[in-house]
């Protein structure tokens, strides 16, 4: 169960945003974690604590293909990234990465800057707490589940390597 | 049911007769690409995981083009783990320095990509092959690092849109006015997970550079590829580069294709797309006479020769404006020297521009050629995000060559026809 604050942000949001190459010269989460979404909220670095859930609206992480997007995210704590929906890339990097993303329209669209959401991936539902609502999460096709299972992509590589 | 060119490539690749969208499916890889960015990162995930051998390293390229030449000691040390790695690895497709360029440029120039193939890159624009019929998708780090292990990837297989240009292009129109028309029209998610198929004359009309910036900008819709059939130009063009063998894969006459677009060539003009979205897409002379305060002609999507012809062709005998850095970085050393040869860099130095040796640099931001609060840069590169260039309040406009280097002369966006007369310049302008 996760339950953190909402961070909202808006439709579009590229991975420039998210971390400006002009960092990218380093792989560390911590240190992109300095800069993430910098150029969308300069001051967003320093308020985001440790779980909190950042809601976007469509199109989330669209551009480059930079890993260091979903990693900049994950450096910061952030729990959870609930959006409308994703750029693909972006989709796959965090997904490899083990970075919680959430495609739903209604949660995305409904939540507000300071609210709290809860997250049971368990029973597939999130939680509004400050609204009190509820929404049901679209499982993910099973190969995706497989690699989340596995504990990210380069563990099931791991897997099948050894089996092959 | 009929296939389309990206089902046919992906359901060859899966080993399949026949895929359709939505289906979830395992291929075979035939190049898996990263830059100096990006293979650091595929890199660290293989030797976390105590994978220290690759299943190929003749399917696999590496190309630092980023920050390259290094900007300063971070970078030079993310090269240098990329050229480790390459070495240890037995990777002879390894490119810094001579001989090189970027990467979207130079492998298609090296004859690395055949039609038929299926190529992913740990970098957004590997889309870009779909000029010369590939099937090529852009991925992040980890995913690279598994194919560099396995040769496989898992993909969902895209649902098809087509666009089809009727007419003929018209004058100073080349493929990214074409591009930023369609990105204008559906919109910076409007192909999300989709493949983008052209068709029609006048993608036929465009040469393999015109195409190739077609398939470069897919990305800056949301969509997974974008594919044009390879033709005669095609076979001619990937012929003088390598020997390899390869099919020609074209849709069934009964493909099924999620929604079909129509566009007149006859009525595409130059356009810009305005700040901050690619799909904020104008006629040119609607926003003819804003002021700016960098052109760069080059990048993996307007870097190729014909783009240098096209602003040689106008900046011939002109100056550029005193208070505008016009910045001309050619795509690839090989470019460079055709240039040269052409006397291009000459005519493109007299009039005052900065001519770089090859490198993505100024389009993302990482250097040579870095926006200040509050600068403009019309640039011809695929990206005009808060920020992407330089300073977060910096703009950038995009264009084609052609309208980047007439607004260079004059220190303000302007179309091509305030500087330069057509038929003054057309023998130079190879469409």
């Amino acid at each position: 169960m996760i339950k953190g604050r909402v961070w909202k942000f808006k439709d579009d949001v590229d991975t420039d945003q998210i971390i400006p190459a002009r960092y990218l010269v380093t792989t560390d989460p911590k240190e992109l974690a300095k800069h993430v979404m910098e150029d969308a909220d300069p001051t967003f670095p320093s308020k985001v604590k440790e779980g909190d859930i950042i809601v976007a609206g469509k199109n989330f992480g669209c551009g480059s293909s930079r890993e260091h997007a979903p990693l900049a995210i994950k450096g910061a704590g952030v729990s959870a990234v609930v959006a409308e929906s994703f750029a693909r890339i972006f989709f796959r990097n965090a997904i490899n990465l083990g970075l919680l993303i959430i495609e739903s329209p209604d949660a995305a669209r409904e939540a507000e800057e300071g609210d709290e959401l809860e997250i049971d991936i368990n029973q597939g539902i999130i939680r509004n707490l400050t609204k009190g609502k509820e929404y049901k999460i679209k499982p993910l096709p099973e190969n995706l589940q497989a690699i989340l299972k596995a504990g990210g992509l380069m563990e099931y590589a791991k897997e099948r390597l050894k089996n092959a | 049911m009929g296939m389309t060119i990206t089902e046919k490539i992906i359901a060859a690749h899966a080993g399949k007769d026949y895929v359709e969208p939505g289906e979830l499916v395992t291929v075979k890889v035939d190049l898996a690409i990263a830059n100096d960015i990006t293979a650091p990162l595929a890199i660290k995930q293989l030797e976390k995981y105590g994978i220290d051998k690759v299943h190929d390293p003749n399917k696999i390229a590496l190309v630092m083009d980023h920050f390259f030449p290094p900007k300063d000691i971070l970078s030079a040390q993310q090269i240098k783990i990329s050229r480790d790695f390459a070495k240890k690895m037995g990777i002879k497709n390894y490119f810094e320095g001579q001989d090189s360029g970027v990467m979207h440029t130079l492998l298609p120039e090296k004859g690395f990509i055949v039609p038929g193939d299926l190529v992913i890159g740990a970098d957004s624009h590997t889309c870009t092959y779909g000029g010369i019929g590939a099937f090529a998708t852009g991925v992040g780090s980890t995913d690279i690092a598994y194919i560099w292990a396995t040769g496989e990837t898992w993909l969902k297989v895209p649902e098809t849109m087509k666009f089809t240009f009727y007419g003929k292009p018209q004058r100073w129109v080349g493929g990214k006015d074409f591009v930023l028309t369609v990105i204008g029209k559906i919109g910076v998610d409007g192909a999300l997970y989709k493949a983008m198929e052209y068709h029609g004359e006048a993608i036929k009309a465009l040469d393999i550079d015109n195409r190739l910036t077609i398939a470069n900008m897919a990305i800056e819709a949301g969509g997974k590829n974008a594919v044009i059939e390879a033709d005669e130009k095609t076979i001619e063009w990937v012929r003088k580069r390598t020997n390899r063998e390869f099919k020609i894969y074209k849709s069934d006459p009964d493909a099924k294709y999620c929604c079909e677009y129509e566009f007149d060539a006859n009525k595409i003009e130059p356009v810009v797309a305005c700040p901050n979205l690619p799909s904020n897409v104008k006629p040119v002379t609607e926003v003819a006479g804003t002021h700016i305060d960098q052109v760069f002609i080059g990048s993996c999507t307007n870097g190729r020769l014909s783009d240098l012809r096209i602003a040689a062709a106008i900046l011939k005998g002109k100056k550029v404006h005193p208070e505008v850095r016009c910045i001309v970085i050619p795509a690839s050393d090989q470019i460079y020297k055709q240039a040269l040869r052409e006397g291009l860099i000459e005519i493109l130095a007299e009039a005052g521009c900065l001519i770089s040796t090859s490198t993505c640099g100024p389009c993302l931001g990482g250097h040579m050629g870095i926006l200040a609060e509050g600068e403009v840069c019309l640039s011809t590169s695929n990206r005009n995000f808060v920020g992407r260039m330089g300073h977060p309040k910096s703009q950038v406009y995009l264009s084609s060559p052609a309208v980047a280097a007439a607004s260079a002369v004059l220190g303000r966006i302007a179309h091509p026809d305030e500087v330069a007369k057509y038929e003054d310049v057309e023998t130079l302008i190879t469409l």
